[in-house]
């Protein structure tokens, strides 16, 4: 076995998907904290908060840790839109897609927004500066169309002029920090 | 506050800590919404702005800066108020605010150009009181919304709260309290309007030692956002209610399943949870009368179908959120098994005024079997959008123009929808149709949970129609066949529609669908997910025609059947519109009609939105 091992790392040719490094102890802390047989999903969800996402490693531990299988913690991820196994861009664009929106003309705005960061809405961009996204309905329909920025910064009375330049912004601020 | 002379009663006054009271009626404040959309309006600029310039001036001890819950006119956020006189400035910006500190605060006059504008008269509205948007409402479940702090229990405790509790606690009797809400006529205000008198009877009367309440508070409908407000706003109505519940069925725990797209609400109800258990409002000694209840708060992860309750009660129990058939129903088996009452946040945050004022004043409001109030969130093309509170039995009409002012200027009413995805829509001429559960269901559309979204001559109802199927189809839980396949098979055809695909039978074809899918549906998901085709293709036929047989859209904005132009005579050549076109479609010398080359145009429609003149335009010719 060992030898094996030592084989691998003297021929570093044949890689496999290169695994993120993420400090796992969090796994088992978030456990010990809560009751995996009632609280799974609490659990999910403090630990995409914490790492972004839920990759492999960290389904794979919170199995370990918990003795729930890891088929249904990926049942859960992909059955709840808030749940992903990729890390989002930099700036995580998401576009409301609640009625109000839509017929102040979102669909337009997700039109812009992929015209101008140059991927289709669901996708990052491959600099991993930008995440589009369309969104449920985040209930701030009177200042239709709604867009948000992370978690925190939301732009109201959106046009497809103000996406193009929100994108532009948001590239000036990211060369100036 | 008043107090009774029962062991609660007297516990709950010395809770109370009149000293921490931070929102006083007649006191001098700037009173500042923090509702989500306020927030996302500017408001904590607006609100740091007061903060300084109060301090610069020396005024920081003779004016306070609150915020409170959602004041409802969302539209005209942020909203601030100058109390004690109540003058209500809207969408307040940062450069207002020394104007407003000079010539209300200090000078006690009004600043007149940042006053609100009459819709109808065009005069200028000084007090909140005074603007139309609220004078026709009645405010019963909102009716602390926008006058205390959220973070505050004593706000809530000064102004009668939890003593509706107290009262109920002392008087010992849970059937009493089961009888109250029947007598009432309260239902449940999710969507079904099952009467809530009558589920807590059931799920009382269910055996089992154990018994689970549930706050369903995973309002999902897409423009709705009344449980949103109210949780923001004024949590403890929500607590209080469900303490009632709990006395009533005999549930010694409870859950509060809450959206995570709803930051605020979460952060202000855990808030509200801890003081009520300090206070000994939840615990296992409620007000000292042996009465033992908490709350826990689960957080929903964005999945629609967890509105529906046996899907709702899988996600907290950590599985995926599908629903299962009923019956058994969750009064005799819900959450681990148990027997478990599910309302939602209007529901609960009914229950303590109907304890204190009487099942007699409630039944008052609103006619036939559907009594009270109701919430709406007033969306979409209208003047005046916001949350608004209504008592049932107000007419479509009476919402739509008197409460929301109208369409906006040069637009006609083309109809209103209410109910989002399960719901459908109401042409003009059945304006006059009351709020009523039964009587909107004859028309095809439901009192639903309250998104009420108007639509002008410029939304095509055929797009509106596949938006929600659209919705549906991506929130099906994929359980039952007719939901998973049957909404897909539909909506490709409605897209096919839309982008002037359509062929002759698709209508027949919808129909057939629809009516399948509504019977054989496992959960109300897919039951009433055809729902919006079916009352667009009522009301709204000739929409589908023009787009099938014409490959025309008469409301002009379906991309694939509308082409745009440039009206040379109303064209003044200002630039604008070519300097903006993303693709450099259109082109013309300064001062000059511009031309506009529709084998560039993306149809992004900046053009059309940024030209003052109205001179771009749209144009859906029949092409068959």
């Amino acid at each position: 076995m060992s030898r094996r091992i030592s084989k691998l790392v003297e021929e570093p040719a044949p890689q496999a998907c290169p695994v993120p490094e993420i400090d796992l102890s969090l796994v088992a802390k978030t456990v010990a904290e809560h009751d995996p047989s009632s609280q799974l999903i609490t659990i999910m969800q403090k630990l995409q908060g914490a790492y972004g996402y839920l990759p492999e490693t960290v389904v794979d531990e919170l199995s370990r840790q918990s003795g729930v299988a890891a088929s249904r913690i990926y049942g859960i991820i992909t059955f709840y839109a808030q749940f992903t196994t990729e890390p989002s861009g930099r700036y995580k664009i998401s576009v409301c897609q609640g009625t109000a929106c839509h017929v102040a003309g979102a669909p337009l705005i997700i039109d812009a927004f992929e015209d101008a960061i140059g991927v289709k809405c669901g996708c990052t961009s491959e600099d991993g500066l930008f995440s589009l996204e369309g969104v449920n309905c985040v209930g701030a329909c009177a200042l239709a169309p709604v867009v948000r920025v992370g978690e925190d910064e939301t732009h109201g009375r959106m046009t497809p002029d103000a996406a193009r330049d929100l994108v532009a912004e948001l590239r000036t601020r990211e060369v100036e920090a | 506050m008043s107090v009774g002379t029962g062991t609660a009663a007297k516990a709950l006054a010395d809770a109370f800590r009149p000293e921490r009271v931070t929102i006083r009626d007649g006191e001098k404040e700037i009173r500042i919404c923090a509702g989500t959309a306020c927030h996302a309006s500017g408001r904590p600029a607006v609100r740091e702005a007061f903060k300084e310039q109060l301090a610069e001036k020396g005024l920081a001890d003779e004016w306070k800066v609150v915020e409170t819950g959602c004041h409802g006119f969302c539209e005209q956020g942020p909203i601030v108020l100058v109390m004690p006189e109540g003058i209500f400035y809207p969408r307040v910006k940062v450069k207002d605010v020394e104007k407003i500190i000079q010539t209300t605060l200090i000078e006690g006059g009004v600043v007149e150009k940042l006053l609100y504008k009459h819709p109808k008269t065009g005069e200028r509205v000084a007090h909140e009181k005074d603007v139309p948007f609220y004078e026709q409402q009645r405010r019963l479940v909102l009716r602390l919304n926008g006058k205390i702090d959220p973070y505050s229990i004593d706000d809530y405790m000064e102004r009668g709260g939890y003593e509706a509790v107290a009262k109920v606690l002392d008087e010992g009797d849970p059937d009493a309290v089961i009888d109250l809400m029947e007598e009432s006529g309260l239902r449940g205000r999710g969507g079904a309007g099952f009467p809530t008198g009558k589920k807590w009877r059931f799920t009382r009367g269910a055996p089992g030692d154990i018994k689970y309440l549930i706050c369903n508070a995973d309002e999902g409908d897409p423009g709705a956002f009344m449980d949103r407000s109210v949780l923001e706003g004024n949590p403890h109505v929500v607590i209080e209610g469900m303490l009632i519940a709990a006395f009533a069925i005999g549930a010694r725990e409870g859950y509060v399943y809450v959206r995570h797209e709803y930051p605020f609400a979460v952060q202000r109800l855990t808030h509200a949870l801890e003081t009520c258990r300090e206070r000994g409002l939840l615990g296992d000694d409620i007000l000292g009368t042996g009465f033992a209840f908490d709350i826990h708060i689960n957080e929903g992860a964005g999945a629609f179908v967890c509105g529906e309750e046996t899907a709702l009660i899988a996600s907290i129990e950590g599985r995926r959120g599908m629903p299962r058939k009923r019956p058994p129903f969750p009064a005799n088996s819900g959450l681990w098994g148990r027997p478990t009452n599910i309302n939602n946040v209007e529901t609960y945050a009914n229950v303590a005024w109907i304890v204190l004022n009487g099942a007699d004043a409630y039944a008052e409001m609103g006619m036939g079997e559907s009594r009270g109030t109701k919430i709406f969130s007033l969306t979409g093309k209208v003047q005046n959008g916001g949350l608004i509170e209504v008592p049932m039995g107000a007419t479509m009409r009476h919402v739509v123009f008197d409460i929301g002012g109208g369409m906006l200027p040069g637009r006609e009413f083309k109809a209103v929808q209410l109910g989002g995805p399960s719901g459908g829509c109401l042409p003009t001429d059945l304006l006059e149709t009351r709020i009523d559960y039964e009587e909107l269901q004859a028309t095809g559309a439901i009192v639903g949970s309250g998104g009420l979204v108007v639509v002008d001559d410029t939304t095509c109802m055929v797009d509106l129609a596949r938006y929600f199927l659209k919705f549906t189809q991506e929130e099906s839980c994929g359980k039952c066949v007719p939901c998973r396949v049957g909404t897909k098979r539909m909506l490709e055809i409605l897209e096919a529609i839309v982008a002037g695909e359509g062929k002759d039978g698709d209508i027949e074809r919808i129909e057939r669908l629809a009516t399948t899918i509504k019977k054989t549906s496992l959960c109300a998901l897919g039951g009433t997910a055809p729902n919006p085709v079916l009352t667009t293709l009522r009301y709204f036929r000739d929409e589908y025609e023009a787009h099938i047989n014409e490959k025309r859209c008469p409301a002009g904005t379906c991309q694939a059947l509308i082409t745009y132009y440039i009206d040379e005579g109303a064209c003044t050549g200002c630039t604008l519109c070519s300097k903006k076109c993303p693709t450099n479609a259109i082109t013309g010398e300064k001062k000059q009609p511009h031309v506009l080359d529709p084998l560039e145009c993306i149809k992004c429609d900046t053009c059309r939105q940024v030209c003052r003149f109205g001179a771009v335009k749209v144009h859906s010719p029949a092409t068959v």
